[in-house]
């Protein structure tokens, strides 16, 4: 695929975009036929924690950095919008804005997914039903993970947002809906819309009929005049107006999905694990919607245009990459998230340690808002070096945690783990996961599977590329970790794992009937 | 090199003092302009010699001066700044990829990405090579004069009959290295193997790694035993593209 090009010069393969809207930043990264690399750039934005347990983001400043990368990574690898056969996107799930659809400014900054202000509504609901109250209709347990609670929290608390809701001139979005309607030209006729995975993680979506659900938005009370349409991950909505004018935009992904995309994990059985702020286990279930019962997520891992949704288990884990953060930021231990395995080589084992990053509540399999962080077994033998690896094998551990509940709820028994994402340099890290797994750990080539899954998307959709099959070619094995650690070490560790994980519940006391 | 005494001068002047200074503090004590003091002290910053407190607007000196003397970039951090470039490499080219370090007398793997054919390959990262019989370490030497020297004073031990035995021959392969940028391996290290390396480098210049290929002769090169082209501009672009990670990374 080629467009022409004056003669004399090379003809110029064209590319397809993938705009990663992340946690921490915002990513533009273009990818060739053979799904390889070609350029990338980053900005990243602001986290904004006005309060203990508030994390939020500025959709503005969100949208400032999209329209700043696409232009940046096109420059980079010397080519113009003409050369791009379509754009995809994938985002940071759960991540509520609210906008006007008049002046297209977000009503107060973006609700972000790590954000637990939903505590106590969401107590309250559970106080009124259980937690599992909506689970057969959603696919999801009731906890201040999805955006619903955050949607009905700012309709309750932003003057004026309900009625103007009501009438339309208020929209609801995850981060997808919010870049595609600006995309298309924002309140200059932009088109409202989410597709099927983001919306499978509202709580406001019937998992069977991938429709929004009429007693979901009456039990959290939203209208739904603000909802976007909900359409499928890999399809062309419609042509950019504005950062790379005239290109289809093509697919639009949650990024854990994309990500389950991105390793061509297109049949039943086959899993993925993403290591980056938080780590999330995905696993094909095909056309089955699976219902878990060891605290795991039904969810929709793809559908492309017309052909039928696919589902996947997930396993999300709040805390990973982020403990190695906190780890260089907060306790100023190491100067990169890098120097983590350097420092961390220094020593043999984590000299008994356990670190249980409950930051917020800890997330699969547990699912417990009240639990607190922990470091447990410290001793005056334990120095900076232990820590580091102890912040290493939380993440180990934590994984193999969300494999056992797999396994139970699918009844298969996980045979390899593809993992991707930024963590996946850490080699220690990989070491240490096919240790605690016992199973093969695999390392494709491309890192950067949330990118590449919405690339692929994107791609399907405009006929760049022309089906699954032909995806698969283009995986490869990077890199391979096999199991080292003797058996009935891994026993002992795992069980002193779970006595700390023990340690982290009941820590806040919540309390009921009180909304902040 | 007027800019440089004045260099010379903030770096003394922060380093003596008892705390951090501002701007206007160090214009003044110096008896120089602002601006002239602020683009110099950009610089600096951008070196890591020089480190801006983010809430007052201070200046300090930074991390990277007060450890001058010691390995300069993690070995984790280049390769975490590296994988992306890294597997496209390999992508390309179908070759097994790797990224070394000088570390005591010879090359350490900091990263290895398996040839692209799903065949049963192991991670050999934190192995070491031997360093003038090797593309990577061949590199390494030949922008590091110090263990260039040192290597040569060493007997090069014989891997197959073509490694590099001679002091100078090593010395003329590593003059024509400078000279065209890469570094060839053609069976010095094992029979019918090859390797097609490049430096990374950082900010001015300095050359912190090299990343390569390697595979069979035939594969890597044509028949007059040159390596072909197409390979020498894939593995000199991902050495660039590391390069400009390197530059862009914030401090």
């Amino acid at each position: 695929m080629t467009v022409p090009t004056p003669p004399g010069r090379r003809p110029v393969q064209r590319l397809v975009a993938a705009i990663d809207q992340g946690t921490t930043s915002t990513r533009c990264i273009l990818f060739d036929q053979g799904g390889r690399l070609v350029s990338v750039a980053q900005q990243e934005h602001r986290q904004l924690m006005p309060r203990p347990g508030w994390a939020e983001h500025d959709a503005a400043e969100i949208w400032r950095n999209v329209s700043a990368v696409v232009p940046r990574a096109l420059a980079q690898a010397g080519v113009t919008p003409d050369h791009l056969a379509a754009i995809g996107i994938a985002n940071q799930r759960e991540t509520t804005v609210l906008w006007d659809r008049h002046t297209g400014r977000p009503l107060g900054n973006a609700v972000t997914w790590q954000d637990t202000r939903t505590a106590n509504l969401v107590a309250n609901l559970v106080a009124d039903g259980g937690a599992n109250r909506f689970r057969d209709l959603c696919g999801l347990p009731l906890v201040p993970y999805f955006a619903g609670p955050r949607l009905k929290w700012l309709l309750d608390h932003t003057p004026g947002a309900r009625a103007k809701a009501e009438r339309g001139h208020v929209l609801f979005g995850t981060m997808d809906s919010w870049l595609i309607w600006n995309l298309t030209g924002g309140p200059d006729g932009g088109l409202h819309i989410t597709d099927v995975t983001n919306a499978s993680r509202t709580m406001l979506m019937d998992i069977t009929t991938l429709a929004w659900s009429e007693p979901l938005l009456a039990a959290f009370a939203v209208p739904r005049a603000m909802l976007p349409e909900i359409r499928s991950s890999s399809e062309v909505y419609a042509r950019a107006t504005t950062v790379s004018p005239g290109t289809p935009i093509a697919a639009a992904f949650g990024d854990q999905q994309a990500a389950l995309f991105g390793q061509t994990c297109f049949s039943p059985g086959e899993a993925k694990c993403t290591y980056g702020t938080g780590s999330f286990l995905l696993l094909n279930t095909g056309a089955d919607v699976v219902r878990s019962t060891h605290g795991l997520l039904t969810t929709v891992a793809y559908k492309v245009g017309d052909e039928p949704a696919v589902y996947a288990l997930e396993g999300p884990i709040a805390v990973t990459g982020s403990l190695v953060q906190w780890f260089r930021d907060g306790l100023g231990l190491i100067g990169s998230a890098a120097e983590i395995e350097t420092l961390a080589l220094t020593v043999e084992d984590s000299g008994g340690c356990y670190i249980v990053p409950a930051f917020s509540g800890l997330f699969a399999p547990h699912w417990r808002s009240e639990a607190r962080g922990v470091i447990v077994g410290l001793t005056s033998y334990i120095t900076k070096a232990h820590l580091a690896r102890a912040v290493l094998e939380a993440t180990a551990w934590q994984t193999r945690e969300v494999v056992d509940a797999m396994n139970a709820d699918s009844g298969l028994t996980l045979a390899m783990l593809r993992v991707d994402g930024g963590m996946t340099a850490d080699n220690l890290l990989m070491q240490q996961l096919a240790d605690v797994l016992d199973v093969p750990v695999v390392r494709p080539m491309v890192t950067e599977t949330v990118s590449l899954g919405a690339a692929y998307a994107a791609g399907l959709a405009v006929g760049y590329w022309p089906d699954l099959a032909g995806l698969r070619g283009n995986w490869h094995r990077a890199g391979q970790w096999q199991p080292q650690m003797a058996p009935a070490r891994r026993a002992s560790e795992y069980a002193n794992w779970q006595r700390a994980v023990e340690h982290t519940f009941g820590w806040v006391q919540q309390t009921p009937n009180r909304d902040r | 090199m007027q800019s440089i005494e004045r260099a010379a001068a903030i770096l003394r002047l922060l380093a003596g003092g008892t705390g951090p200074l501002a701007l206007g503090e160090v214009a003044g004590s110096l008896g120089l302009a602002k601006g002239t003091v602020h683009g110099i002290l950009r610089t600096l910053q951008k070196v890591g010699f020089v480190e801006q407190d983010q809430d007052s607007g201070r200046y300090r000196p930074g991390a990277d001066l007060l450890h001058l003397g010691n390995s300069y970039l993690d070995a984790n951090e280049l390769r975490s700044l590296a994988i992306n470039w890294a597997d496209p490499l390999a992508a390309r080219s179908h070759e097994a990829v790797r990224i070394g370090m000088l570390l005591d007398d010879s090359v350490l793997v900091v990263h290895h990405v398996f040839r692209p054919d799903d065949s049963v390959q192991a991670v050999d990262t934190g192995s070491s090579l031997p360093v003038h019989a090797c593309a990577l370490g061949k590199v390494l030497l030949a922008f590091d004069a110090h263990a260039a020297a040192c290597a040569m004073r060493r007997p090069l031990a014989a891997f197959t009959p073509l490694t590099l035995t001679m002091p100078a021959q090593l010395a003329a392969e590593l003059t024509l290295i400078r000279a065209r940028g890469w570094a060839l391996e053609y069976a010095e290290l094992r029979m019918g193997e090859a390797g097609l390396a490049a430096a990374v480098r950082d900010r001015g210049g300095l050359v912190v790694g090299a990343i390569g290929v390697s595979g069979p002769v035939d594969r890597l090169c044509g028949q007059s035993g040159a390596p072909r082209p197409a390979l020498i501009t894939q593995v000199c672009d991902a050495a660039g593209a590391i390069a400009r990670e390197l530059a862009a990374r914030r401090r």
